[in-house]
């Protein structure tokens, strides 16, 4: 079988492999994992043509360079505002880049952005744990982060036309959040949720793919709670005694007992995802009917029904 | 029974089922029997289904169905819980108390409940445990059961690099650790016993509602354990 080696020159922290994530663990204490930006890995995939899920590498703000050392192979990349620089020249994060033995190609933050997908065209040769390659970046489980010095092999390595991918408005980060209430915004006064729905907050650098802290006025619960560890889903935004926010997301930990004021729509999530630390973002809260139209939109239009 | 069970929309994917707001009583044992009946006769558009002390979280689809039919379908199974009432697996997990490298905290744990060490192994084995659920990370069982002499709050700051398999207690609680993590909690031994059992037809070796004692082993059958990988 052919094949394709890429020789990981560089790589930032939080470069990891991920598939489309690991459903159906988290009673056993296993969150989702997956791309941070979905609908970017979803993108990059479909432009290397392969299988929907199929495992690629997500960069983080640290960048990455890759080094072809044997073979040939295309790569999709899709996802942010990087600066993608490979044999033609220097261009933006959404195109499709062949690389030979011998090139390199470096992805370093850009404009905008925080995660960019790079989706090699052929099967990128990886570890998994419970049927995924994503990676829980925390314990490192599944296909693992990216070190420094390793070696990516890829099976059966396609070439396709180099191209720009165009990049979806959809795509761009989303300073304005819908949120869903709840499911334990009974614990905070009127005026704190007043407060999160009318004032910026700030993304903090304490931002990791387990979740973000935010910065802004405090919104600390009315009693110094205690409540029982309660499930946590993707983009609950959860309280701690000092009032500050945090967002948890692809990474989550599964239970949890602080106080969860609000939950980002599964709609809105991608976008939150693509802010950088010290980006400012404001809440709205919509309905869960609304929050489920949402998404359903979101699902009609990325998979338009065939003429 | 006017409140309970509640039924809370989170987000535009789950459901959370409320039972009571306090550990304790029957909150969880109703967790459990709603957990077992979705488990034999899913609700549409179900994902997956996180049980926690007193309420439980139905995931679903939401191209497929909304919180008000999940909510339904709930109260259907609700009216009509299951008549078994088996209890959950007894699971036996050996357990070292032996040396300062598997026990760190157990001579500071002694010292802070007035016991002699050998007083908190005899009560912590003395435990029936039962595990409540799962979090934190990947396989952190949290099991309930610690007996009150030995009940400790957790430590004011978390210790850095404690071992996977560590037995940690806090309060009332126990784990048996995953991963090399930071914990604020009493390493009491260690336990060669895999949690991540590395088996694709059951990856975790306890579920839910499962029940756990411990097993004293010395320090020459932990090595020998850990030896051959078990």
């Amino acid at each position: 079988m052919t094949r394709a080696v890429l020789h990981v020159a560089q790589a930032g922290p939080l470069v990891s492999i991920q598939d489309a994530g690991r459903p159906g663990w988290q009673r056993f204490g296993v969150p989702e994992s997956g791309p941070m930006d979905r609908k970017a890995f979803a993108r990059a995939n479909a432009a290397a043509g392969n299988p929907p899920g199929a495992a690629g590498i997500e960069v983080s703000l640290g960048g990455l360079t890759l080094d072809c050392i044997e073979g040939t192979v295309s790569l999709a990349i899709a996802g942010g505002g990087f600066v993608v620089e490979g044999p033609q020249g220097k261009g933006g994060s959404w195109g499709i880049v062949t690389l030979r033995a011998g090139q390199r190609l470096s992805i370093r933050r850009g404009p905008w952005g925080a995660w960019c997908y790079v989706q090699p065209a052929g099967r990128l040769v990886t570890g998994a744990w419970l049927g995924s390659a994503a990676t829980h970046a925390p314990s490192g489980l599944g296909g693992g982060l990216l070190a420094s010095g390793q070696d990516i092999v890829i099976d059966a390595p396609r070439t396709l036309p180099d191209r720009a991918l165009t990049c979806p408005v959809t795509a761009r980060p989303r300073f304005r959040v819908g949120i869903v209430l709840g499911p334990q915004d009974r614990f905070f006064a009127p005026s704190a949720i007043e407060t999160l729905l009318a004032v910026p907050y700030r993304l903090t650098d304490a931002y990791d793919r387990m979740g973000v802290r935010l910065h802004g006025p405090g919104i600390a619960p009315e009693e110094a709670l205690a409540i029982p560890s309660e499930p946590i889903l993707r983009g609950s935004i959860q309280v701690a005694g000092d009032g500050m926010p945090t967002v948890l997301l692809a990474d989550h930990q599964t239970t949890g007992g602080y106080p969860k004021i609000a939950t980002i729509v599964s709609a809105h999530l991608d976008g939150f995802a693509q802010l950088r630390p010290h980006d400012p973002v404001r809440f709205h809260a919509v309905s869960p009917e609304r929050a489920i139209e949402l998404i359903r939109l979101r699902s009609i239009a990325a998979h338009p029904h065939p003429e | 029974m006017p409140d309970f069970p509640r039924f809370v929309p989170v987000s535009d994917c789950g459901l959370l089922v409320e039972f009571g707001e306090e550990i304790g009583g029957q909150a969880h044992a109703a967790v459990l029997a709603l957990d077992r009946a979705l488990a034999a006769a899913p609700v549409a558009g179900q994902c997956e289904i996180i049980p926690a002390y007193v309420n439980l979280m139905v995931v679903f689809d939401p191209l497929r169905t909304d919180h008000e039919t999940v909510a339904r379908a709930l109260r259907g199974r609700l009216d009509h819980p299951p008549q078994d009432r088996a209890p959950g697996r007894l699971h036996e997990v050996p357990i070292c108390y032996e040396g300062e490298d598997l026990a760190r905290d157990l001579a500071e744990l002694a010292a802070a409940t007035g016991l002699a060490a050998e007083d908190v192994i005899a009560r912590h084995l003395s435990g029936d445990y039962e595990v409540h659920l799962y979090g934190f990370a990947p396989g952190y069982a949290y099991m309930a059961g610690v007996p009150e002499p030995i009940r400790l709050p957790r430590k004011p700051a978390p210790v850095r690099g404690v071992p996977a398999g560590s037995v940690i207690v806090a309060g009332p609680q126990c784990i048996v650790t995953t991963l090399t993590m930071p914990t604020g909690w009493w390493v009491l031994g260690r336990s060669p016993a895999l949690i991540l059992t590395g088996d694709a037809a059951r990856p975790f070796l306890f579920d839910v509602g499962d029940r756990v004692r411990f097993v004293r082993i010395g320090r020459a059958e932990y090595d020998r354990l850990t030896r051959q990988g078990t």
